[in-house]
C-alpha cells in the first residue's frame, strides 16, 4: 500500500481546473412538505475521491446520500454521475451501491447469499458469482463465515458483510451511511484505516455520510461540512481544521476558543483585533476585514501556550488567568484557564515526556500566549 | 425466609398454568377419549360402562375390559365421516387461502401506512369483534340470499339479470369464514411486516431488484412467520367450524362440526361423537405441531 500512499499525497483533482467531476450535484433542492432538507446545494466529487458529508443530524447529509442512491428524487436541480444525468433513474438501475447504517443484511440469507444477492439480480453466471463472493469474503476477511446467518455474527463482522455486499457489484460509487456508527471506539478506529486502504486498493469513489468529525478527518480526501441543507465549507481535513471559513465550521470541527472583538488595524498581511476580553491579538491574514469591523478570532487549544512567565510578545497575543480545571488524558493534558474577565479558555499541551518537574496545578496564575499564525480571523 | 418465600412463589407461578391445562384441557380430553371407547346406551349418561366407586378395584378392571375401539372402526366403515373430514379440510384450506389473499395486501397496506394512522387502521380491523359473531353471520344471510342486498345491487347495476344463488352453497361458507377470520390473518402478518426494517427493501433495490422482485425475495420470505401463524389461526378453527356451515351452508354441505353436532344432539350417540372429536383433534395436532416448529425456528433466528 506504500506506493499507493504516495500517489494519494499528490491526489488533488479538485485543485485542477481541467479535471472533470465524477459526480456533479447541481443546485439540488429537496423539500419534504414545507421542510427544506437540502437547499440549492452544489458539489463536485472527483473520481477515486474519498468524500465525506459531515454535519449534525438533520442537516440534510443523509437526504443527499439517498438522492445519490435514488431513494429520493430532488425537488429541483440535477445530479450527474459520470456524465449521465441520474434524473428518473430508479435505484435498481444506478451504478452505485450503498452501505446502510443499519447494514440491512437480509436475516434469512447466509453471509454468502447476502453478498451474492446483487450479482444474482444481474444474472451473472453461477461460477462467476461463486468466484466473486469468495473474493469479497477474502477482501473483508470473513472466509470462514460464509455459511453463517447475520444473527450469528458480531457487530464488526456484520459491518464487513454489509461492506462486501455493497462492493460485490463493483459499483462506480460506493455510498456509506454512517458506516462505522454501530461499532465501538477501538474497532471503529481500526476499520477507518481498513476502509481507506480498501478504497485505494479498489480505486473506487466513496461518499460517506457521518456525524463523527474524527471519522471524516481520518478517512476523507475532502469534507463537506453541512448545516441546514447547505454546504458551509468543502475542503481537505487540514484546511477545514486550520482555516475554517466560518464560525460554524470552526466551532463544529474540534475544540476552539473564539474571541470576539473589533478590528483595530490592518495591513502588511496582519490584522489586529481588540477583543472584548481586553487584550489585542495580531493575526496573519491575507484578506483582512476593514478597520472598525466586527470580527472573531479563533484559535485551537493545542496552539495556545500556557506558562508561568510573562511571554515576550505580551501584551499582544497574551493574557493572564488562573488554572480552573485540569484534564489529564494521557497523551495530552487539557487546561481550562479562567481569564480576568471570567472567559474560560481551553488550552492543551502534549505530554511529550513522562515526568514534568513542578507541573502546573489548580488555581495557579498563568499566562496564555500564541503565535501570529496560530489562529484565524472569522469575519461573520 | 424470604428466599424460601420467593422459591415457593416461583413454583406457584409455574404450577398455575400447568394446573389450568390439566383441569381444563387434559382431564376433559381424557374424558372424551374415555367416552369414545365406550358404547352407546339408553341411559343417563347415555353410554356404558359407567365407573362406580362402589364396585371397587375389581369393578374398575371389569369396566376397562369393556372398552373397545368399535366406534373408531365404525368411523372408517361409514364413508360419511371420511367425506366429512375431507370436505372440512378442503373448505378450511380453500378459506384459509382466500383469507391469505385478502389479508396480506391489507396487512401490507397497514404496515406501509404513516405510523400516525396505524393505530386507527388496527382499530378498524378489530372493530367487527365488538358485534356478536352470530349477528354478523346472520347479516350475511341477509346479504347473500337470492332477494338479498348483494343480488339487488347487482341486478340494479345490470351486472346480472338472474339472482345469483350463493346462500346455502360452499361459496357462502367461504365468504363467511373469510369474513369472520380475516382479523386473525391480518394481525400476525401485520405484526411481522410492521417490525421489518424498511432499509431491507431499499437494500434489495439498491442491489438491483425491481420493487416487485424485492418484495418476493426479501419482504415476503421475512413475513412468512406471520403468514404461517395467520394460516394456522384461521385453518384450525375453520376445520371444526359449526356455526358458519350450519347457517350459510346448504344441506348437502358436509363439515365435521355439523356431523359432530348431529351425532351428539340428534342421535344422542356420545361415544361416536367423542370418537369424531378425537380424530378431529389428531388431524389438527399435525398442523399445530408444524406451526410450533415454525415458531420456535423463527424465535431461534431472533425475528
Amino acid at each position: 500500500m506504500k506506493s499507493l500512499g504516495s500517489i494519494r499525497r499528490s491526489f488533488a483533482p479538485w485543485a485542477d481546473p481541467n479535471s472533470v467531476p465524477f459526480i456533479a450535484v447541481k443546485n439540488v433542492t429537496k423539500k419534504f412538505g414545507d421542510f427544506v432538507a437540502v437547499d440549492d446545494l452544489s458539489l463536485n466529487i472527483y473520481p477515486r475521491e474519498f468524500f465525506a458529508l459531515l454535519g449534525a443530524s438533520g442537516c440534510g447529509k443523509s437526504t443527499l446520500l439517498r438522492m445519490l442512491a435514488g431513494f429520493e428524487q430532488p425537488t429541483s436541480g440535477e445530479i450527474i454521475l459520470d456524465g449521465q444525468s441520474l434524473a428518473g433513474i430508479p435505484p435498481y438501475k444506478r451504478p452505485v451501491n450503498m452501505m446502510f447504517q443499519s447494514y440491512a443484511l437480509f436475516p434469512h440469507m447466509t453471509v454468502e447469499n447476502n453478498i451474492a444477492f446483487g450479482l444474482k439480480q444481474d444474472g451473472m453466471p453461477k461460477a462467476d458469482i461463486a468466484a466473486r463472493v469468495e473474493q469479497m469474503l477474502k477482501l473483508v476477511k470473513l472466509d470462514k463465515f460464509a455459511k453463517r446467518k447475520p444473527h450469528q455474527l458480531s457487530g464488526g463482522q456484520r459491518q464487513r458483510v454489509a461492506l462486501a455486499r455493497s462492493l460485490a457489484k463493483r459499483p462506480k460509487v460506493l455510498l456509506l451511511d454512517e458506516p462505522l456508527g454501530a461499532l465501538d471506539k477501538k474497532l471503529r478506529e481500526e476499520t477507518q484505516f481498513e476502509l481507506m486502504d480498501l478504497q485505494q486498493e479498489l480505486g473506487l469513489t466513496f461518499v460517506v455520510v457521518t456525524h463523527d468529525q474524527e471519522e471524516a478527518m481520518t478517512m476523507a480526501d475532502r469534507i463537506a461540512v453541512m448545516a441546514h441543507g447547505k454546504v458551509v465549507q468543502v475542503a481537505t481535513p487540514p484546511e477545514i481544521y486550520e482555516a475554517p471559513n466560518s464560525r460554524f465550521v470552526a466551532d463544529f470541527i474540534g475544540d476552539v476558543n473564539i474571541f470576539d472583538g473589533t478590528v483595530s488595524s490592518a495591513g502588511n498581511g496582519t490584522v489586529e483585533i481588540a477583543t472584548q476580553t481586553g487584550f489585542t491579538v495580531r493575526v496573519a491574514s491575507t484578506e483582512p476585514p476593514a478597520v472598525g469591523a466586527k470580527a472573531g478570532f479563533a484559535v485551537r487549544p493545542e496552539k495556545i501556550r500556557v506558562g508561568r512567565d510573562r511571554p515576550a510578545c505580551a501584551p499582544l497575543n497574551a493574557a493572564q488567568g488562573e488554572i480552573w480545571d485540569i484534564g489529564y488524558l494521557g497523551d495530552m493534558t487539557v487546561f481550562h484557564i479562567k481569564l480576568k474577565d471570567g472567559k474560560v479558555v481551553k488550552a492543551s499541551s502534549l505530554n511529550a515526556v513522562r515526568a514534568v518537574e513542578d507541573p502546573l496545578g489548580y488555581d495557579q496564575e498563568v499566562w496564555i500566549s500564541f503565535d501570529e499564525n496560530a489562529g484565524v480571523v472569522l469575519k461573520d | 425466609m424470604a428466599k424460601f418465600g420467593s422459591a415457593l412463589f416461583n413454583r406457584l407461578v409455574i404450577v398455575i398454568p400447568y394446573a389450568w391445562l390439566l383441569f381444563f384441557f387434559l382431564i376433559p380430553f381424557f374424558i372424551v377419549i374415555r367416552i369414545s371407547l365406550s358404547e352407546t346406551a339408553v341411559a343417563m349418561p347415555p353410554y356404558l360402562p359407567v365407573f362406580d366407586l362402589a364396585s371397587g378395584f375389581g369393578g374398575f378392571i371389569d369396566n376397562i375390559k369393556q372398552f373397545s375401539i368399535d366406534n373408531y372402526i365404525w368411523l372408517t366403515e361409514d364413508a360419511l365421516y371420511t367425506k366429512a373430514y375431507a370436505s372440512s379440510l378442503w373448505i378450511a384450506g380453500v378459506s384459509t387461502f382466500l383469507t391469505l389473499l385478502i389479508a396480506y395486501p391489507v396487512a401490507y397496506g397497514m404496515a406501509q401506512a404513516p405510523s400516525t394512522i396505524r393505530p386507527t387502521l388496527l382499530m378498524l380491523v378489530i372493530l367487527p369483534f365488538w358485534t356478536s359473531f352470530l349477528i354478523r353471520v346472520y347479516a350475511w344471510i341477509a346479504i347473500l340470499k337470492p332477494e338479498g342486498l348483494l343480488n339487488q345491487l347487482l341486478l340494479t347495476l345490470g351486472v346480472i339479470d338472474q339472482p345469483l344463488i350463493i346462500l346455502n352453497t360452499n361459496w357462502a361458507i367461504y365468504i363467511g369464514i373469510v369474513y369472520s377470520y380475516l382479523p386473525f390473518m391480518v394481525l400476525p402478518i401485520y405484526s411481522s411486516l410492521e417490525k421489518m426494517d424498511h432499509s431491507l427493501t431499499e437494500a434489495a433495490q439498491d442491489l438491483g431488484c425491481t420493487p416487485i422482485r424485492a418484495f418476493w425475495r426479501v419482504t415476503f420470505p421475512l413475513s412468512l412467520p406471520g403468514v404461517v401463524a395467520g394460516c394456522m389461526l384461521v385453518f384450525i378453527p375453520a376445520v371444526g367450524e359449526f356455526v358458519i356451515p350450519d347457517l350459510l351452508g346448504g344441506s348437502e354441505t358436509l363439515m365435521i362440526g355439523k356431523t359432530l353436532w348431529n351425532e351428539f344432539n340428534a342421535n344422542r350417540d356420545w361415544p361416536v361423537s367423542a370418537a369424531v372429536a378425537t380424530i378431529l383433534l389428531l388431524i389438527l395436532v399435525v398442523p399445530i405441531m408444524f406451526f410450533q416448529h415454525a415458531q420456535s425456528k423463527a424465535d431461534a433466528e431472533g425475528r
